[in-house]
């Protein structure tokens, strides 16, 4: 028999805003052998894309991984629209890629920026399991738009939250925040930065004149993620390496960002197709459903 | 009177010709290419096989299929006798008789081909395959199971071999696979002209009467261990056949720009993805009008005549050696030909050339000409002094072969070779206990019957290993030789036959 895949049910879902969503989804498996820093790859629908998400949670007890998306393109807001409790997925593989170094340090700044929140918790709580002080620095745009702030608090020794327009926490962008616990802490072993690849390279850019090992987490286009399509081929230290088996975590001193935002526009005319021509079709099916009633 | 014994006088001297769709209707669809023989097709040419005693195709053939006995019983319309002599040694005859080179194998020592074409076996036995599906039957032999669990990583063609022998020595078999369907490079590598997938599907769904469990979405090495298979989940023995790794590029400039892109990544997101119905299906390909293939093998071809298909106006192969050397098979450079690809043999691409927007607006490229043969006995190809030139494209597709994928090395103490394949002796076993490997992720790119035959020959070492009595005397022990087609193993700077 082609066995019936686990069902991948979506048992919580949780907006955070009218973008930001969250899927808890029942995969006892992958709760088990998931280690922070490590991403799953999503199929919504059997006509669906590939997408890859980096796990911002999972739960061993509960048995389930937790993925935190952002609402952009046709395939994200489709499942912002379809993915309710209960509601399942036609396709979650994983976990890839290589687990976030937790081990030797003992004081760390974890830095997450928007979207990037979620996937530095796990990093964020493996490494005061182990006894590291840790530093948090999460930034959001505005008040509305910050999510988990709870969380990080129950997992860092200090929290630096900060809002581009500072209606919560301190005004500016991470980079600010990253600068006041640098300023504060001469002992720092290393930071993590997870968000848009321009929040990334401007953390880079913060820690490169210190020489303060910086790790951050990229998130290119890819098919399969196995290793096999190449796709998600990135530049570090001058050399070509693959993000999905090799990362996605790589040392930001060495990644050539401008080369990782060129190569995420790749597919932007398609994407544009086909979010227009989805909306078109969103729009007909609402005028048709008083024209039914 | 007796009917006279079959001669070389006496047989049609001709090849049955099988039809094709035109050149020209084909090369923008995806429609099967070759069409199959008709019933009387098939029988005209089974006349022209002598059934000679030594027998040279069935030592030909990887997997040993009794081929004059199938065709003997083709001959005399004992059709599904055919069918099961066949499925004694391969399972999975409406693939085989599509991909396997025949050529280099049952028809290279055919003794017919010594004075006219050799026997179409290949056709034949395609044939005997596609009827099978058609009729729906399959061959499911009663199997005491003997309570053992069988553990397959990876469900393409080794995989699928593999599982299909430990499953009929009733054996508990599940394949794992990390896409979110089976099949592995029989699904998103090889494109419908050639296999259509719906052909796929018929002969997996014959091993699932088998019993064998396929699990797809399951990323082994990193969703569990190959150690916790064999200790928590009481797998018995495993089979690693995970097959091609990561792409390799040339490392000339130019290679991140937009619309650059693998051989594999074009194939997934087109067979296995379906991008070609984009934006019916989600997956996007941007292929460009004038599309550029790096490397002359298999896989080079099917990127070229997907590109084709995907409305490309026109695609190019660039290729440092000459047609000679070209590791395609000569049907697959035949239909490449046909469709109108253009060949540029003996050019060299030496820096891909930015639009100015981060996309391609075309190669620089040298001449080459061959010089002394190198390691792999074939003609090095050496660059011509003052040779460049731009050539125009908007994509370019690297086909130059893989390297070995890193997973299983990195979550397993597995010993690996110098190039980072899984190591493994003669009968395909792995240095970890009841671990065995074959396929791609073993000796490189390679065929799908080569795969098979790995696959198989594991099975049988894995047998042994069980303290299963081996009921199949057909298997080919002999460890697979330093060379495909003629080319070192060694050498990876092109495309060798991945897929044919």
């Amino acid at each position: 028999m082609i066995e019936e895949p686990p069902p991948f049910e979506i048992v919580r879902r949780e907006d955070f805003s009218d973008v930001t969503y969250l899927l808890e989804v029942r995969h006892p498996e992958m709760a088990r052998a998931a280690r922070p820093g490590q991403f799953v790859i999503v199929m919504s629908h059997e006509a669906g894309e590939r997408i890859p998400l980096t796990i911002a949670d999972f739960d061993r007890d509960r048995g389930t991984v937790t993925l935190v998306i952002q609402a952009v393109g046709k395939t994200t807001r489709e499942m912002q629209r379809d993915l309710v409790a209960g509601a399942r997925l036609h396709a979650l593989v994983g976990p890839m890629g290589e687990p976030s170094r937790l081990d030797g340090f003992r004081k760390v700044v974890v830095v997450g920026g928007g979207l990037g929140v979620a996937p530095t918790y796990p990093i964020a709580r493996g490494l005061k399991e182990r006894g590291a002080h840790v530093i948090g620095v999460i930034g959001f745009r505005s008040r509305d738009l910050v999510f988990w702030e709870e969380k990080f608090r129950a997992v860092c020794d200090e929290l630096i939250l900060c809002s581009d327009d500072g209606s919560v926490g301190i005004k500016g962008l991470v980079t600010l925040g990253l600068e006041q616990a640098m300023s504060a802490h001469s002992d720092i072993d290393e930071v993590v930065a997870i968000g848009p690849p321009i929040m990334m390279r401007a953390c880079a850019a913060t820690t490169r004149p210190k020489g303060l090992r910086t790790v951050v987490s990229l998130n290119p286009i890819m098919v399969d993620g196995t290793g096999m399509c190449g796709g998600c081929r990135v530049k570090v230290g001058g050399r070509i390496r693959f993000a999905c088996v090799e990362g996605p975590e790589f040392d930001a001193h060495q990644v050539d960002f401008d080369d990782l935002m060129f190569r995420l526009a790749r597919h932007r005319a398609a994407e544009k197709v086909a979010l227009e021509r989805w909306q078109q079709g969103c729009r007909l099916e609402a005028q048709a459903v008083p024209a039914r009633a | 009177m007796a009917p006279k014994k079959r001669t070389i006088r006496t047989i049609p001297p001709e090849r049955t010709a099988m039809a094709e769709l035109p050149a020209a209707e084909r090369a923008r669809t995806f429609g099967e290419v070759a069409c199959g023989y008709a019933l009387e097709d098939a029988l005209r040419e089974t006349e022209r096989c002598l059934f000679c005693p030594d027998e040279p195709c069935v030592r030909g053939c990887p997997v040993g299929i009794d081929i004059p006995g199938f065709i003997k019983r083709l001959g005399e319309r004992d059709f599904r006798g055919a069918y099961d002599t066949i499925t004694d040694t391969n399972l999975l005859p409406a693939i085989c008789g599509r991909v396997c080179p025949q050529e280099t194998q049952c028809e290279g020592v055919c003794t017919v081909g010594d004075t006219y074409a050799p026997v179409a076996i290949g056709r034949l036995e395609r044939f005997v395959g596609d009827m099978a599906i058609g009729e729906g039957w399959a061959n499911v032999p009663y199997v005491e199971p003997n309570g053992l669990k069988v553990a397959v990583v990876g469900s393409g063609p080794a995989g699928m071999a593999c599982a299909a022998d430990m499953a009929k020595a009733g054996c508990a078999v599940t394949v794992f696979e990390a896409f979110q369907q089976p099949g592995g490079v029989l699904r998103y590598g090889i494109p419908d002209f050639r296999l259509p997938n719906t052909v796929v599907d018929a002969e997996i769904e014959k091993l699932t009467r088998l019993g064998i469990v396929f699990r797809a979405n399951t990323l082994v090495g990193r969703l569990f261990t190959i150690e916790q298979l064999v200790g928590e989940m009481g797998y018995d023995a495993v089979f690693i056949g995970t097959g091609a790794g990561t792409p390799t590029f040339m490392g000339i400039p130019g290679e991140s720009l937009n619309g650059v892109l693998s051989a594999n990544e074009l194939l997934t997101r087109c067979n296995l993805m379906h991008a070609r119905d984009f934006p019916a299906y989600d997956t996007p390909l941007d292929l460009g009008r004038r599309v550029a293939v790096i490397g002359a093998g298999n896989t080079a071809m099917d990127a070229m005549r997907v590109s084709l298909r995907l409305g490309a106006e026109e695609v190019l192969c660039v290729y440092r050696r000459g047609r000679e050397e070209a590791p395609a098979r000569a049907e697959e450079l035949h239909h490449a030909d046909e469709e109108g690809i253009r060949f540029h043999w003996l050019t060299n691409p030496v820096e891909i050339l930015d639009d100015g927007s981060r996309g391609v607006r075309g190669m620089r490229c040298q001449r080459m000409e061959l010089g002394e043969p190198d390691a792999s006995g074939r003609r090095r190809p050496v660059a011509v002094a003052g040779s460049e030139f731009e050539l125009p494209c908007d994509t370019v597709v690297f086909a130059i072969g893989t390297n070995a994928n890193p997973i299983l090395g990195q979550t397993t103490p597995i010993a690996l070779d110098a190039r980072g394949y899984i190591a493994t002796d003669a009968t395909l076993r792995t240095s970890l206990d009841g671990v065995f490997a074959g396929g791609d992720i073993v000796t490189g790119a390679a065929t799908v019957i080569e795969a098979m035959g790995a696959g198989r020959r594991a099975a049988a070492a894995m047998k042994r290993y069980l303290g299963l009595r081996d009921t199949d005397a057909v298997y080919q022990d002999a460890a697979p030789d330093g060379e495909l087609f003629g080319i070192a193993a060694a050498e990876r700077n092109y495309a060798r036959v991945r897929v044919a």
